[in-house]
């Protein structure tokens, strides 16, 4: 059977995370920074991880990151990435400092490589939410 | 007061079945306690405490199985940390009978994963509508996966070769093929690694744990107690535990929980690296056993590649690494920690034949929870002979 695509389903979300997804699907990577002591976090939380401040903010962050490590996925067994293999699971360092798990698109998987420069892009998955995947920058 | 040199095993049984399609997780449970409770000399009365983590035990897991097992236990602990929880079990149980809070501990696993057809490695990959999940879920991430992301940052950064991965498992089958019970015994070169299955580049086929049914039972109680019971006690000399999870920020991947627990595990203890003479470690993949020999300090960060090269986690090597085979070989069960602490008592007492490590006297226990490349547990016990 030919490679199919791999079906990005809507992510579940809830307050906290929201703002992400919904980012995601403006096309825009949102981080979220620390009013009090400045730190930026991913994931989102309700509550800033290093200070345990309230004073969270949201911002639109760059998109731009290098890819940190990644793998060509050969098998997985769950619908949706069973038909899509082989696709690239990859860690991606975002300039603005914290690291995502993400996809690595846009390019032969064997092109992908540790420290390769990548910029975000993303997939609409409807209701004005998104899954964000890079792509070589 | 210390923990170190106070508590003991005095009991530790393997079911030896590898395929039980007509048992329960429960009654593989139960016929384990039954063997270790034989070997050591106890009743079912005698057990005070109980402890056990599983895959389908829901969080009233360990509450139902003192129901199955109809006991009355006056201590209970579920603790669900991955496979690295019944590691974490035996110390949680010494500090328990350290405390006066129980004196029998009886430590619990079962599973039928393979009967079952729990597709553990790459099955997962993905889905769940968890929102905290959300954040991996989108992107199939299998088990073999996360462990990938580790072996590719190892090579790009230390040039580790697939070759070297290749021996660890290599070395693991040749322990196996010197285990009756082991699942797989026949012989392998480092060039069937490499020529089976990409599962997810750089891990082949070979280079993950197999899928088998499987439980085991170990007692833990006083060292005063257990020197009156029939087995050779197995003492606690030293325990930790961590976690390690991608933080805010940007973590070293490859530094894991075992750096943490191993170096609260050697400071209690006051033994050395010199003094250990077998390690028993989570091998779910050879990048496991490879990136926790480094951080547990048996040699330098990039170093695991060359320090498994010619036989040293051999039986007759330099540091002998599961005797009976590990979970490349011999049994995973989906959490295999039990087996590492049970392999571990039963060559410190000796007799095990043609894997038994020559005049073993301290073993080192360590075991991995989850995924290692996005969220672990880790727990370390050294042991040692009374």
């Amino acid at each position: 059977m030919a490679k199919q695509e791999i079906e990005y389903r809507a992510p579940a979300t809830n307050w906290q995370t929201r703002g992400f997804w919904e980012g995601c699907g403006r096309g825009e990577l949102v981080l979220q920074r620390c009013g009090d002591c400045g730190t930026v976090q991913h994931k989102p939380r309700g509550i800033c991880a290093s200070c345990l401040s309230s004073a969270l903010e949201h911002f639109v962050a760059c998109g731009r990151g290098r890819v940190y490590t990644y793998t060509v996925t050969h098998q997985n067994n769950m619908p949706g990435f069973r038909d899509a293999c082989p696709y690239v699971l990859a860690y991606v360092d975002l300039e603005e400092g914290p690291r995502l798990m993400t996809q690595v698109a846009g390019c032969e998987p064997d092109a992908v490589e540790i420290g390769m420069a990548v910029k975000a892009d993303f997939v609409d998955t409807g209701d004005g939410l998104g899954v964000p995947r890079f792509v070589p920058a | 007061m210390t923990l170190s040199g106070q508590i003991a095993i005095a009991g530790a049984y393997e079911h030896p079945t590898r395929f039980a399609p007509d048992k329960s997780e429960s009654l593989i449970m139960a016929e384990s306690a039954r063997g270790a409770l034989e070997e050591a000399g106890l009743r079912l009365a005698d057990v005070d405490g109980l402890f056990a983590a599983g895959i389908s035990m829901g969080p009233m897991g360990v509450v139902n199985l003192a129901e199955y097992l109809n006991i009355k236990p006056r201590y209970l602990d579920g603790t669900n940390i991955g496979g690295s929880s019944f590691v974490a079990h035996v110390s949680h149980a010494a500090a328990a009978i350290h405390a006066g809070l129980c004196e029998v501990a009886l430590i619990l696993y079962g599973s039928t994963a393979a009967s079952s057809a729990m597709a553990i490695g790459t099955g997962l990959g993905g889905g769940g509508r968890d929102p905290e999940a959300a954040f991996v879920a989108p992107y199939g991430m299998t088990t073999v996966g996360s462990y990938a992301l580790v072996a590719r940052r190892h090579m790009h950064l230390y040039g580790t070769t697939p070759e070297q991965l290749a021996e660890i498992a290599v070395t693991m089958r040749q322990h196996a093929s010197l285990n009756p019970e082991a699942k797989m015994q026949k012989r392998i070169d480092v060039a069937d690694v490499l020529e089976s299955r990409m599962i997810s580049t750089p891990l082949h086929l070979l280079d993950c744990c197999i899928i088998s049914d499987g439980g085991g039972a170990v007692i833990v109680t006083s060292l005063e107690r257990a020197r009156d019971l029939k087995q050779p006690p197995i003492v606690l000399r030293g325990c930790g535990e961590a976690v390690c999870h991608q933080e805010i920020g940007s973590p070293d991947l490859l530094t894991i929980a075992a750096k943490q627990s191993s170096e609260e595990a050697f400071a209690m203890s006051g033994l050395s690296h010199d003094d250990v003479d077998l390690c028993t470690i989570y091998d779910s993949f050879t990048i496991t056993l490879l990136v926790t020999l480094e951080n547990l300090g048996f040699c330098k960060p990039g170093e695991g590649g060359a320090f498994v090269e010619a036989g040293r986690i051999g039986l007759s090597g330099a540091l002998p690494v599961n005797p009976d085979g590990g979970g490349l070989s011999s049994n995973h069960p989906g959490m295999r920690g039990i087996f590492l602490v049970i392999e571990a008592a039963r060559q410190l007492r000796g007799g095990m034949g043609e894997r038994q490590v020559d005049g073993a006297e301290v073993a080192l226990v360590h075991g991995t929870g989850g995924t290692l490349g996005a969220i672990h547990s880790g727990a370390t016990l050294l042991l040692s002979r009374d």
